[in-house]
């Protein structure tokens, strides 16, 4: 449905042209749910934004659905039903969650703005007219960002580490919105996270270091591999080693 | 009678679309066009100078008092109007302004406007500019505006010029006394080679006194704006200015912050930022859907909402 063919992409560094993605090939299945992971800084954004039309691609080609959408802009791959929650979304002063919540809901779909706010965890009463100003918190700012990507009716929705910021009662709140999301409306998914729970939905996993993809894999492997790096560790969701089975553990 | 531009202009500066209830003083080219009167508020022309003074019996709860002013020629117009908030009264005055100049003379408004809050008194004061109309003449606004609040008593203003006015200099001044509030929200869009400049000076003077101003602006093409906010703290009390702007195209903002202590227990916050739109902002309003165009107007929009 979603084909990346030889993306590669240059961005202007402090030191001139730097190479972030190198000869992407990925191709995303209909109504599937795919997890990206892999160490920081390896280019899973980039991806992400590549697939938006945030950045775009110095060589390649972006097909959806057939369609060559390399040379589209952000808001015609937003029309074309594509769709992308940041990993640190903006503020806004003066716009308020029944706002941007508004903006985004599909005309064609029946959106109730109440139950999206309850999906990510947060009671409508009290956010419909607050203001997405410095107030918010982070993780308040998260939850409307992934409520203003549910609101839309979307081929495909990437959310970049979405866990962030949300609590434990919330997060299994989540996972289920994703789920039903997937089902009910045969969105297709990408989700850039490290979480254990969040890979387990995942019916593929995408690895993602030095620019390029380096395996795509099932989530057992994947699980399989970080509990034998060390299943005590608290920080291996977040480890920078990203849990591959080749690189020792030097903590 | 009025007219379908005297209407539309009523309807930009005091959200009215007929004439309103309770009390109200239209003035049109110079001259009054309407007047009414309640039991409790009671308008009067002065006899020394033109303008009004609006008396509010103490203890008036609810009421409210319009008094727009209609520019549809070239003229230069100046009012001094009085207003007496009487104690424990709680009410709504809107004045607004608005011009329709079609000719090439100069259309001009200055309003000095004074107000005393008097002790617990409530006052919301709304004041709406709005210019328009295809001549060349020049779209001109000057309101000075003294309010003194007596004890206990609450002022909250909302000033706000979106639209048309050339140039405009906004002088309003405040004192506060013993536990008295003040509550400042200023909007100000300029374009083209409009200019505009607002200086705003409070004293807390009393005990316990709080002020809170904020204010917001966007300038866009060649135009300019200069804000001067001044708070000055005699005596324990709270003060903060906040003065956020949004600058396009080759416009020019000077924000010049001044907080003055004289008192050890005055507590004065000034913050002020100028800068573009975000552009994380553009980005993420374009994901939904939005053209830059359109994710630009949404974000200015709210910004001076």
């Amino acid at each position: 449905m979603l084909e990346l063919i030889n993306v590669s992409l240059n961005l202007d560094g402090d030191k001139g042209q730097v190479e972030i993605l190198k000869e992407i090939n990925l191709t995303l299945k209909e109504k599937k749910i795919y997890v990206m992971t892999g160490p920081n800084g390896g280019g899973k954004s980039s991806v992400a934004k590549t697939i938006m039309g945030i950045y775009r691609p110095t060589d390649g080609k972006i097909l959806l659905d057939g369609m060559d959408i390399t040379q589209l802009g952000i808001t015609d791959r937003a029309r074309l039903g594509i769709g992308y929650a940041f990993q640190q979304p903006p503020r806004f002063k003066g716009m308020k969650v029944g706002d941007i919540l508004n903006i985004a809901a599909s005309p064609e779909r029946e959106t109730n703005v109440c139950d999206l706010l309850y999906d990510v965890g947060l009671c409508a009463q009290d956010y419909l007219n607050r203001e997405i100003n410095a107030s918010f918190s982070g993780g308040e700012l998260k939850r409307v960002e992934i409520a203003s990507i549910l609101a839309r009716n979307l081929r495909v929705a990437v959310f970049d580490e979405p866990e962030a910021g949300i609590d434990l009662w919330s997060f299994q709140k989540l996972t289920e919105t994703f789920e039903n999301l997937n089902k009910k409306y045969d969105t297709t998914i990408v989700i850039i996270s490290h979480q254990e729970r969040i890979l387990r939905l995942a019916d593929e996993v995408i690895l993602v270091s030095n620019g390029t993809i380096s395996e795509i894999t099932s989530q057992e492997k994947i699980l399989g591999e970080i509990e034998r790096l060390d299943s005590r560790c608290d920080c291996r969701n977040n480890c920078s080693l990203g849990g591959n089975i080749n690189v020792e553990c030097d903590r | 009678m009025l007219s379908a531009i005297d209407k539309k202009i009523l309807a930009e500066v005091a959200d009215l679309h007929e004439i309103p209830h309770g009390a109200y003083n239209i003035r049109k080219n110079g001259e009054g066009a309407g007047r009414n009167t309640t039991a409790n508020i009671d308008i009067v022309t002065k006899k020394d100078k033109p303008g009004i003074n609006v008396i509010i019996k103490p203890g008036t709860k609810g009421e409210s008092v319009h008094i727009p002013v209609i520019l549809t020629e070239g003229l230069e117009d100046l009012v001094y109007n009085t207003f007496e908030i009487g104690a424990e009264s709680d009410v709504i005055i809107v004045a607004g302004c608005g011009i329709h100049n079609s000719g090439s003379k100069k259309a001009k408004h200055d309003g000095v406007h004074e107000f005393f809050v008097r002790k617990g008194a409530r006052m919301k004061y709304v004041e709406k500019h709005y210019g328009e109309g295809p001549g060349s003449g020049q779209r001109i606004l000057n309101p000075k505006t003294i309010i003194e609040v007596e004890e206990g008593g609450v002022a909250e203003l909302e000033m706000i010029q979106i639209k048309g006015v050339d140039h405009t200099i906004r002088d309003t001044e405040v004192r506060l006394h013993k536990k008295a509030r003040l509550i400042v929200t200023e909007r100000l869009l300029t374009t083209s080679q409009q200019s505009a400049e607002s200086n705003i000076t409070v004293e807390l003077t009393g005990e316990d006194s709080t002020a809170q101003v904020l204010s917001r602006s966007v300038a866009q093409d060649d135009s300019q704006q200069v804000f001067h906010l001044n708070m000055r703290g005699y005596a324990k009390g709270r003060g903060h200015i906040q003065c956020d702007s949004i600058i396009m195209d080759k416009a020019r903002v000077s924000s010049i912050p001044e907080i003055t202590a004289f008192h050890s227990d005055a507590q004065l916050i000034h913050e002020a930022a100028i800068g573009r739109i975000a552009s994380d902002q553009l980005i993420k309003l374009m994901t939904l859907g939005l053209t830059e165009k359109e994710a630009e107007d949404t974000i200015l929009q709210g910004f001076l909402k």
